[in-house]
């Protein structure tokens, strides 16, 4: 079997998992809703406030529905004993982790594209000159924070204190990232072109490229245990 | 061997405290409050340092599986959490007669306290494991994506600033060293790091014999 072939094995393998259980992605967009009415509270009323911070809200959503989303990404494996299933799988095992990846990729874009949609209907934004800009803007975003996501939920499933330890350590880690995925968002969204923001995306670009490089590398220690 | 280690890491800061307070000159616009820059420069020169060898220590753990270089980069880690923290204090207690504030959002400063929370994250992870071969491989991981991380951090940091606002009044120092001043400086360093060699073959002893006793 091929590398890319067992990689979609496990992509698939949740895909199927997500669709017969619905377990995580009904939840999730129903929490990310809720995130925003609570930015409609607790920011109160003004239209021109919300929409001057919506870079910055959008990401705050993304990454608060991607750390519920994504500390859930290995926790599957521990019913059945399906850790030792991956763990006696034959070849290199980091075709695990890009399934995993891929699948949290597709997650996560899921919400946030849903999510974008609600911010324009909630908000009443005209997001839609920005689209093209935002097509690429959040795939970068996402890769990377997917990359690191990946790896560390699978580090923190065995650990206690899971629910606390993930977010502790993602989040400094993807501040790199998050910095980035703002600029861009609010040049995209602004319609200022990206031009003015290519070194934001070539950053983006390259942390995506350093974090799917490293967990590829390294997932084979964490899949021991 | 540790021992004589930790009296040249005296005698080191000995002499960097002589050449500190008595040999360097007053800083002309400063004045003494200047002098804190050799405990400020030193520290974050050897966090950095520290946070360089977790990263060759996690790669040599990952690689060889040896359970020397995992005290290493738990010494290192801890050790650089320290010096990382006495950077930011020293910083702060500079900042507030220099610029009027104690903190901050400066692209340098950012990037230490964002170095600071993510490997103290990292000593959150070791202390969460109890199984000693589990924690010695999560927390080469962490050592390795973190290190890897502090070169993002350093340019997102720093074009996030000074997007906003120009750096010319936040930097500290001189903006020519005296032969004095520098000279102070190379041997604070130089007592800084031996403080800190001798702190992590101090604290990789003890993680050691703590190995040795049976659980």
């Amino acid at each position: 079997m091929t590398y890319a072939r067992r990689a979609w094995i496990v992509l698939w393998k949740d895909a199927l998992t997500e669709r017969r259980a619905k377990a995580t992605l009904n939840a999730l967009l129903f929490f990310s809703l809720l995130l925003l009415f609570i930015f409609q509270f607790t920011l109160g009323g003004d239209r021109e406030r919300l929409v001057a911070a919506l870079p910055g809200l959008l990401w705050l959503s993304f990454v608060l529905t991607g750390l519920v989303g994504l500390g859930r990404a290995f926790l599957v494996e521990r019913e059945n004993d399906c850790w030792d299933g991956l763990l006696m799988t034959a070849g290199d095992k980091s075709a695990i982790y890009l399934g995993k990846v891929a699948g949290n990729m597709v997650l996560m874009l899921l919400v946030e594209v849903i999510l974008l949609a609600l911010f324009a209907l909630f908000f009443n934004v005209d997001i839609g000159r920005a689209l093209p800009a935002l097509a690429l803007v959040l795939p970068l975003g996402t890769v990377g924070f997917a990359a690191v996501g990946t790896l560390f939920a699978a580090m923190t499933a065995h650990v206690r204190a899971r629910e606390v330890l993930f977010p502790v350590l993602l989040l400094p880690v993807q501040i790199p990232v998050l910095l980035g995925a703002v600029k861009a968002t609010d040049a995209a969204l602004a319609g200022e072109g990206l031009g003015a923001v290519a070194h934001w995306l070539q950053l983006l670009g390259a942390a995506d490229v350093v974090y799917l490089v490293a967990g590829l590398l390294t997932f084979d220690a964490l899949l021991e245990g | 061997m540790n021992r004589a280690l930790g009296w040249l890491a005296v005698i080191g800061l000995a002499g960097g405290l002589i050449m500190a307070f008595g040999v360097a000159p007053r800083e002309v616009t400063q004045g003494n409050v200047q002098r804190i820059m050799y405990l400020h420069v030193p520290t974050v020169l050897v966090a950095y340092l520290a946070f360089a060898v977790v990263l060759v220590a996690s790669i040599a753990y990952l690689w060889r599986r040896d359970p020397a270089a995992d005290r290493l980069a738990h010494a290192s880690a801890e050790v650089g959490v320290l010096f990382t923290g006495l950077t930011i204090v020293a910083g702060a207690i500079w900042g507030k007669p220099t610029w009027g504030t104690w903190w901050t959002w400066d692209a340098r400063l950012t990037s230490v306290a964002i170095l600071f929370v993510m490997y103290l994250g990292y000593l959150l992870l070791r202390g969460m494991i109890e199984d000693r071969e589990r924690a010695a491989r999560y927390s080469a991981v962490l050592g390795i994506v973190a290190a890897l991380d502090i070169p993002l951090v350093h340019f997102s940091v720093y074009w996030w600033r000074t997007l906003h606002q120009p750096p010319s009044l936040l930097k500290p120092g001189p903006a020519t060293m005296s032969q004095g001043i520098l000279a102070a400086l190379l041997v604070n360093i130089v007592a800084f790091a031996l403080l800190y060699v001798y702190f992590v073959a101090k604290r990789a002893t003890v993680l050691r014999r703590e190995e040795e006793v049976p659980a």
